[in-house]
C-alpha cells in the first residue's frame, strides 16, 4: 500500500502548487495572496456483529484561495489544480473581491513576523499508512468480540471502527511564507448495545462507546482492551434513572470535562472579543475561574494531536497561557483579531481551504492536579459523575449554561446508580469559580483534553419534588 | 430538465449530456462493471457537481465573499448488508476506473458470481423546484443589497441593536446516478440560505437574536414581504430586544406548549430519527419492533414528504435514484412506516421510500428524513396556551440532538416565555428541554390547528454527514417535559 505514503515529495509539489497560485494571483491583480493546499487520503473499516458493513479508501486534493485588494477580501476553492483552472479561478477571486468593502484591518501580516523556519514535530507514522483494509478489519472485529465477550448484557453492536486519515498541508503567501508538512492519523472506536429491560413496560437500547487514538500506529491501545472498556461502560448504563431537581456537585469525566474546556476558549479567543460575543471581554488579568484552573495551549509538543510546526497565517506557532490559576491570560489571537483589539497576535490562526482565518487550538489542556481521582470521589457526598453532555445550552455573550448529562448518582463518596434524562445548568461564570478539586488523571489522547474535576454545586433539573 | 436550460456553461456539471466530460450509459456500463469484477452483487456510481457561493456582512461592511466549485464521483458496491466506498475528484478513465475498482474490493473472497448489469433506463422525476432563475446567475450586488437591507431594518428596530451581522449562502448541486440494475437518474438541486442575527444591549444587559429562511428558491422566495430581507433582520432584532428582559427559567417538570413551525425540530429529534430504518434494522432503535404499535398519543400523525414544493428538505430523486415521495410514519398514534435507503428497504422487502440521501459523493447513502412534519389538529392556539396554569411556551430554538438507543432527547430553545395563568408572562434565558421521545410523544395532549412549515434554516447531521433538511408542527401541548432551567 506504499501508494497512499505521503512522502517529503508530496509536500513539495503542493507546496509548489500553492506558490504557483500565489503568483497566479498576483498576476491576476491581487495586492496579496494567500493559498493553502491539501492532500489527504483515507480509509475507513466498519464492522458490525463479526461482519464487514463499510469499507471506504479515496484520496483527495483541494486549494483554497484569499486574496486581499485594497483591502478587500475574497475566498475561493477549488479541487481541479491544473494550471489553466487555477489561472480562472484567480482571476474569478480577485473580482470577486470588487464586490467586498474596504476593512482596513484586513491586512497581510507584516513580513518580519512569518515564520523563517519552523519545528519537525514528528507528527507523521509511515506505519498507519501500511494498514490496509483487511487489517483494519481484523483490529475492528477483535475489539467488537471484546466488548460482547466480556459481559453477556452486551446484546447487540453498533459495530466496530477502524479508521486512519493521511494528509500533507502547504500553505504560501505572498508575503513570502512557503511550508508545509504531514500528519497521521488513526483509531479504533467500539460501540456496544445493550437491552434495558429494567422497565418492561418501555424496553430501551442502552449505547456506549470507547476508543483510542493516536497518531502513531504503536500506541494505539489494543483493541481487545477499548472493547471491555467499552462494554463496561455499556453494561454500567442499564437501569438509568431520573432524580430529583436539586442542587449538587457535578463531577466532570475526563471525556467530559476536555468539552468544557473547549466551550472555555470559544470565550477566550480574539474573535470573540472583537466581536463582544463573549462573557469574558474586559477580563483579562482578572480570576475568571479557581485558581485550582491552569489551561495552555501548545502547538509544538512532538507527536501530539494538536500540533502545527507554523499557523493559519505562516507565523511560528508557541506555547499560550490561557488561563493561569484561575486568571485569564491575553486570548488568543491571528492576525486579524488580535489587529481589531489592537494587539499582536499569539500565533494561533487557523485556516481551512474555503474560509478566512481565526483563532484557533492546537493541543488545549487543563493541569492535572494533585489528588487521585478515587479520592475526589471519597471526599464527594452527594452529586452527579457524568460521563456524557449533550445538546448545545451554551449562550457565550451571558455565559448562561443548560445541557443534557448522563452519568452515575454519587452518595457518601461511592457511584451508586446510572442517572440520565437530566440536565444540569449554572452560568459558566460561577462553574469555572466554583471548580474546588482536580484529579491527575490527565491523558493526552485528544487535542483537547483535560483531568477529572468537581464543581462544588450546579442545578440538576429531573423528576419534579 | 427543464430548469437546467437557462443555466450558463459555468454552471453545467462538465459530466452531463453535453457537456465536456459527459457520461453516457455505456461509459457507466464498463464502470460498473469493473465495480461488480470482484463479485459485488450492486454497484452504483454517483457524479456530483456543486458550484456554491456566499456572502457576509458585518459592522455595516461586505466583510467576505467566497466561492466554490466540487466536482466527483463516488463508486458504492454492495455484498450482502457490506459495502465497499471509494471516490475521486477526475473524471478521467483511470482515476473513475481506479475508484470503481477499489470499491469492488469487498467482494474478494465473497464467491465470484458474475452479475448481470440491467440496461440502462433513466428514471422519470418529478418537479419539486424548478427554479427559472437561480440566484448564483443574478449578479452580486443583488444578493449584497440584500445582506445590507436587513441590516439596515435591524438597526431601525430598535436603538439597543449595537451589531448585525447577515449572510447568504447559496449553491446548485447536479447529480447524475447509474446503477446496476439499470436506472440512471439526473437532478439540479438549488438551496439557498439567509441569515441575520442582531445584538442588543441595554446598560450591563447583551442578548442576541437571529432570523433567517430559504429553502430550493431563487431570490423570488424575497418577494414575499413577510420573509423579505427586512423581515428577517426585524426579526433577529426582535428576538434580541425581547431577551434584554429574560429571567432565569425554572428547572423541573411542567406543561410546555410550543409554538408551531420550527417546534418541529423536537419531532425531528424526539420521533424522526428513531424511525430511519438502518437504525431499525440493527434493532439499535428505541422503535425497533414496535411497527403496528401505539408509540405516540392518538393525537399524532407524523409524515415525512420530500414532495413539499421549494422546502429544504425536497427532494426530486434521492441519493439512491428514487422518486422523493410522501411518507406517513405514525398515523393517529400507531407506527405505520419507517424511513429507507436501498439496504434497509431490502431488508424489509419493501418498496425504498426515497429517503436514500448523502452528503456528497464522498460518502455512502443513508436513510435521512426530508421535511418532517406533525399534522395539524382541531384546538385553537390560544385556547392551548390558556390551558396552561404554569408552563413553558417555546417559540425558537438553536438546535437539538437526540440519542437513539434509548430516545433521550434534548433541544435547546433561545426564545421561550413563562407561562403563567394561561398567559405569556417573562420572556426566559436560553433553556434546554429534556425528554424520551416516545414518552413525550405519549404526552402530546392538545394539538393546534395552526400547522406551519419553518422557514427553511436546518441543517441535520448523522454519522458526519450534513443534508438540508425541514420541519413543521402546530401548536403542541406537552403534558410535562423537564426544563433544564437552573431556579430549582
Amino acid at each position: 500500500m506504499s501508494g497512499v505514503q505521503v512522502t517529503e515529495q508530496t509536500i513539495k509539489e503542493l507546496s509548489d502548487v500553492a506558490q504557483l497560485a500565489v503568483e497566479l494571483a498576483k498576476r491576476a491583480g491581487a495586492d496579496h495572496a494567500e493559498v493553502l493546499v491539501r492532500d489527504g487520503s483515507e480509509l475507513t473499516a466498519k464492522i458490525r456483529l463479526g461482519e464487514p458493513e463499510l469499507v471506504q479508501e479515496a484520496g483527495s486534493r483541494a486549494l483554497g484561495l484569499r486574496v486581499l485588494k485594497d483591502g478587500k477580501r475574497a475566498v475561493t476553492y477549488t479541487s481541479d489544480l491544473r494550471r489553466e483552472a487555477l489561472e480562472a479561478l484567480c482571476a474569478e477571486t480577485v473580482t470577486l473581491a470588487d464586490f467586498a468593502e474596504r476593512d482596513e484591518f484586513a491586512l497581510p501580516p507584516d513580513p518580519s513576523l512569518l515564520a523563517k523556519s519552523y519545528p519537525e514535530l514528528d507528527l507523521y507514522d509511515p506505519r498507519v499508512a501500511e494498514v490496509d483494509a483487511a487489517w483494519a478489519l481484523k483490529q475492528a472485529i477483535a475489539g467488537e468480540a471484546a466488548a460482547r465477550k466480556h459481559d453477556a448484557r452486551v446484546t447487540n453492536s453498533e459495530g466496530a471502527t477502524w479508521s486512519r486519515v493521511l494528509g500533507a498541508t502547504a500553505f504560501a503567501t505572498s508575503g513570502g511564507f512557503v511550508g508545509g508538512y504531514r500528519g497521521s492519523y488513526a483509531s479504533l472506536v467500539v460501540e456496544p448495545l445493550c437491552d434495558d429491560m429494567t422497565d418492561p413496560t418501555n424496553p430501551k437500547k442502552r449505547n456506549g462507546y470507547w476508543w483510542t487514538a493516536s497518531r502513531f500506529l504503536a500506541e494505539l491501545d489494543d483493541a481487545e482492551k477499548v472493547g471491555i472498556e467499552a462494554a463496561r461502560r455499556t453494561a454500567a448504563t442499564l437501569g438509568s434513572r431520573k432524580v430529583e431537581t436539586q442542587e449538587c456537585a457535578i463531577v466532570f469525566d475526563p471525556e467530559v470535562a476536555r468539552g468544557i474546556v473547549g466551550t472555555i476558549f470559544s470565550v477566550a479567543n480574539g474573535s470573540s472579543f472583537w466581536r463582544k460575543s463573549s462573557y469574558l471581554v474586559g477580563k483579562e488579568g482578572e480570576l475568571v475561574a479557581s485558581p485550582l484552573v491552569t489551561i495552555t495551549d501548545d502547538p509544538l509538543i512532538p507527536r501530539a494531536p494538536g500540533s502545527k510546526p507554523f499557523d493559519g497565517d505562516g507565523l511560528p506557532t508557541r506555547k499560550n497561557g490561557v488561563i493561569d490559576k484561575g486568571v485569564l491570560g491575553p486570548v488568543l489571537c491571528d492576525v486579524y483579531s488580535a489587529r481589531k483589539l489592537g494587539r499582536e497576535s499569539t500565533g494561533s490562526a487557523g485556516r481551512g481551504i474555503g474560509g478566512n482565518p481565526g483563532p484557533t487550538t492546537s493541543n488545549l489542556v487543563m493541569q492535572a492536579g494533585t489528588m487521585k481521582r478515587d479520592e475526589l470521589l471519597r471526599e464527594t457526598k452527594r452529586g452527579l459523575y457524568v460521563t456524557s453532555l449533550m445538546g448545545f445550552g451554551f449562550n457565550p455573550v451571558t455565559g448562561d449554561f443548560s445541557r443534557g448529562a448522563q452519568g452515575f448518582w454519587i452518595e457518601g463518596g461511592e457511584l451508586t446508580f446510572p442517572v440520565s434524562e437530566i440536565t444540569i445548568a449554572a452560568n459558566f461564570d460561577e462553574i469555572l469559580k466554583r471548580i474546588d478539586a482536580v484529579a491527575d488523571d490527565l491523558e493526552l489522547r485528544s487535542s483537547t483534553a483535560a483531568p477529572t474535576f468537581r464543581v462544588s454545586h450546579m442545578t440538576l433539573a429531573g423528576t419534579s419534588r | 430538465m427543464t430548469s437546467t436550460t437557462t443555466l450558463p456553461a459555468a454552471l453545467r456539471a462538465p459530466f452531463a449530456a453535453g457537456g465536456p466530460n459527459a457520461i453516457d450509459a455505456a461509459l457507466a456500463n464498463k464502470l460498473l462493471a469493473l465495480a461488480l469484477d470482484a463479485g459485488g452483487d450492486y454497484a452504483d456510481i454517483y457524479f456530483e457537481f456543486r458550484v456554491s457561493a456566499d456572502y457576509a456582512l458585518e459592522e455595516e461592511q461586505i466583510r467576505t465573499l467566497g466561492r466554490g466549485i466540487t466536482l466527483g464521483l463516488g463508486v458504492r458496491v454492495t455484498k450482502g448488508d457490506a459495502t465497499g466506498y471509494a471516490y475521486c475528484e477526475d473524471l478521467a478513465w483511470e482515476k473513475m476506473a481506479h475508484a470503481a475498482k477499489t470499491a469492488g474490493q469487498i467482494a474478494v473472497g465473497g464467491g465470484h458470481k458474475p452479475v448481470g448489469i440491467g440496461n440502462i433506463l433513466s428514471v422519470p422525476t418529478p418537479s419539486f423546484y424548478a427554479v427559472p432563475t437561480p440566484s448564483l446567475v443574478v449578479p452580486a450586488q443583488d444578493k449584497l443589497a440584500l445582506l445590507r437591507a436587513a441590516d439596515k431594518a435591524a438597526r431601525a428596530f430598535d436603538p439597543r441593536i449595537v451589531k448585525v451581522e447577515a449572510s447568504f449562502a447559496e449553491s446548485i448541486k447536479e447529480v447524475l446516478l447509474f446503477t446496476s440494475d439499470g436506472r440512471m437518474a439526473t437532478d439540479v438541486q438549488p438551496l439557498m440560505r439567509f441569515g441575520v442575527r442582531a445584538v442588543a444591549e441595554d446598560g450591563p444587559k447583551r442578548q442576541s437574536g437571529s432570523g433567517g429562511g430559504g429553502g430550493r428558491y431563487g431570490l423570488d422566495y424575497f418577494a414575499d414581504a413577510k420573509r423579505d430581507a427586512a423581515a428577517h433582520g426585524r426579526e433577529a432584532a426582535r428576538v434580541a430586544v425581547a431577551m434584554l428582559d429574560a429571567r432565569d427559567a425554572p428547572a423541573g417538570e411542567m406543561p410546555v406548549v410550543l409554538g408551531p413551525g420550527d417546534s418541529g425540530i423536537l419531532l425531528h429529534e424526539a420521533v424522526g430519527h428513531g424511525l430511519e430504518a438502518d437504525f431499525n434494522r440493527k434493532e439499535t432503535s428505541n422503535y425497533s419492533g414496535q411497527m403496528g404499535k401505539n408509540v405516540a398519543s392518538p393525537l399524532c400523525t407524523v409524515v415525512d414528504d420530500a414532495t413539499i414544493a421549494n422546502s429544504r428538505g425536497a427532494m426530486n430523486v434521492d441519493d439512491e435514484g428514487y422518486a422523493g415521495q410522501r411518507n406517513v410514519l405514525i398515523e393517529n398514534g400507531v407506527l405505520v412506516g419507517y424511513m429507507h435507503d436501498r439496504l434497509s428497504a431490502k431488508h424489509y422487502g419493501i418498496k425504498p421510500t426515497g429517503n436514500g440521501r448523502r452528503e456528497s459523493f464522498r460518502s455512502m447513502p443513508l436513510p435521512r428524513m426530508t421535511n418532517t412534519s406533525m399534522l395539524g389538529g382541531k384546538d385553537n392556539p390560544d385556547d392551548i396556551i390558556k390551558s396552561v396554569k404554569k408552563g413553558i411556551y417555546a417559540k425558537r430554538f438553536s438546535g437539538g440532538q437526540v440519542n437513539i438507543s434509548n430516545g433521550d432527547f434534548l433541544f435547546s430553545l433561545t426564545e421561550s416565555y413563562l407561562i403563567e395563568d394561561g398567559k405569556l408572562t417573562a420572556p426566559l434565558k436560553g433553556v434546554n428541554l429534556i425528554g424520551n421521545g416516545p414518552e413525550v410523544l405519549r404526552r402530546v395532549d392538545m394539538l393546534g390547528s395552526d400547522f406551519e412549515l419553518s422557514d427553511g434554516i436546518w441543517t441535520c447531521g448523522k454519522d458526519g454527514q450534513s443534508v438540508p433538511v425541514n420541519v413543521g408542527t402546530p401548536t403542541v401541548r406537552i403534558s410535562s417535559i423537564t426544563v433544564g432551567g437552573t431556579q430549582a
